[in-house]
């Protein structure tokens, strides 16, 4: 029998309006009793309005080994950033 | 010049505020004892955090209660330079901590008494009060939420964990009349409409608790026997040590802070 609690990762909304961010992983038996562990870990600093909490082992993670291939070739291509656009003031901030 | 009646009434608010300034202190710094020491990290900071709100609702009624008494005396005062036979406690707040199974049960117990009370305090006559309950209440709710969640899952599970919490119901189930035993003091605050008669609660609360404690295929044992005493001064040997421990530093270093 394994003895020990599955892993999830935490996600907290830090106010209403932002997404929710990563902000750990901790351990617990279910959903609901890992949410309940995430609001004393991770909230009691006054931190979120909001927690998701998802099996760590329901995240698939890109191959750190790989990662030449997938980052590096976007390194050279300033274009691809909008910074050569003229953002008119009425936009506001994007 | 205030009248006779008046007086009454203050005198045992005064003892009523300790009743549930001393209860909160105690279970607050038993719950404490587990900082360090909790079967997972996840467990541990849950229960600093329960102990921290109780210990917060404790200033709360403390300092409410030296400004009553109006002899100088500060939420500090009250809590580390009394001794055992000044504090008015329930008997259930300064039981061992045991195992973990056992300060789950406690906290069950303790929380639904806790949040009863808070609910009817909130409609309380006197501002202040409402106001205190209405802020602790929040925390009691989450604290009650957590407990009977614990005790459904330890008592529905192995049999380990099944036998540990039948162990720790049937050692504090004696505990829990003091809550609703109703003395002088709840009648004079009950006839001013500043809180309720403990006895009021009883009701609902023991159909709570039966409701958790059935999904927890647990059995409530069959007996009304209460200890009574800590809410007059009349301690079990545990408050002593406890006291001992809490008050240390204070006793050694008078007015000590950091």
């Amino acid at each position: 029998m394994k003895k020990e609690w599955p892993l999830w990762e935490v996600f907290i909304r830090g106010q209403h309006g932002l997404n929710h961010r990563h902000v750990g992983s901790l351990h617990a038996p279910d959903a609901e009793l890992a949410i309940k562990n995430a609001r004393d870990v991770y909230t009691r600093r006054k931190e979120g309005v909001s927690i998701w909490v998802v099996p760590s082992a329901q995240i698939t993670a890109s191959d750190p080994g790989a990662k030449d291939a997938l980052f590096e070739p976007s390194v050279d291509k300033i274009y691809r950033h909008p910074s050569f656009y003229d953002i008119p003031d009425e936009v506001g901030k994007m | 010049m205030i009248g006779a009646d008046d007086k009454i009434v203050n005198d045992a608010l005064f003892e009523w505020l300790l009743r549930r300034g001393d209860t909160a202190l105690v279970l607050g710094h038993r719950v404490s004892e587990w900082c360090g020491h909790g079967p997972v990290l996840e467990e541990d900071i849950a229960l600093a955090n329960i102990a921290l709100d109780l210990i917060g609702q404790a200033r709360m009624w403390l300092s409410f209660a030296g400004e009553l008494e109006g002899r100088g005396r500060g939420e500090n005062d009250l809590a580390y330079l009394r001794d055992a036979w000044d504090f008015r406690n329930l008997l259930l707040a300064e039981q061992p901590n045991g195992d973990f199974g056992k300060t789950v049960m406690r906290q069950f117990l303790f929380d639904v008494f806790n949040v009863l009370m808070l609910r009817a305090l909130e409609k309380s006559t006197d501002d202040r009060i409402a106001a205190i309950a209405a802020k602790a209440l929040k925390e009691a709710d989450y604290h009650l939420d957590r407990s009977a969640d614990l005790a459904i899952r330890l008592g529905d599970g192995t049999p380990e964990s099944h036998r540990r919490m039948q162990e720790a119901l049937d050692s504090l189930w004696s505990y829990t009349g003091e809550m609703f035993a109703a003395d002088a003091v709840d009648a004079a605050l009950a006839s001013a409409g500043i809180a309720p008669d403990p006895a009021s609660l009883q009701a609902e609360w023991r159909k709570i608790v039966d409701g958790v404690l059935t999904e927890a295929t647990l059995t409530v044992p069959d007996s009304d026997f209460a200890h009574t005493g800590g809410v007059t001064g009349r301690h079990s040997e545990h408050l002593g040590h406890l006291l001992a421990e809490m008050q240390f530093l204070q006793r050694a270093y008078p007015g000590a802070t950091w």
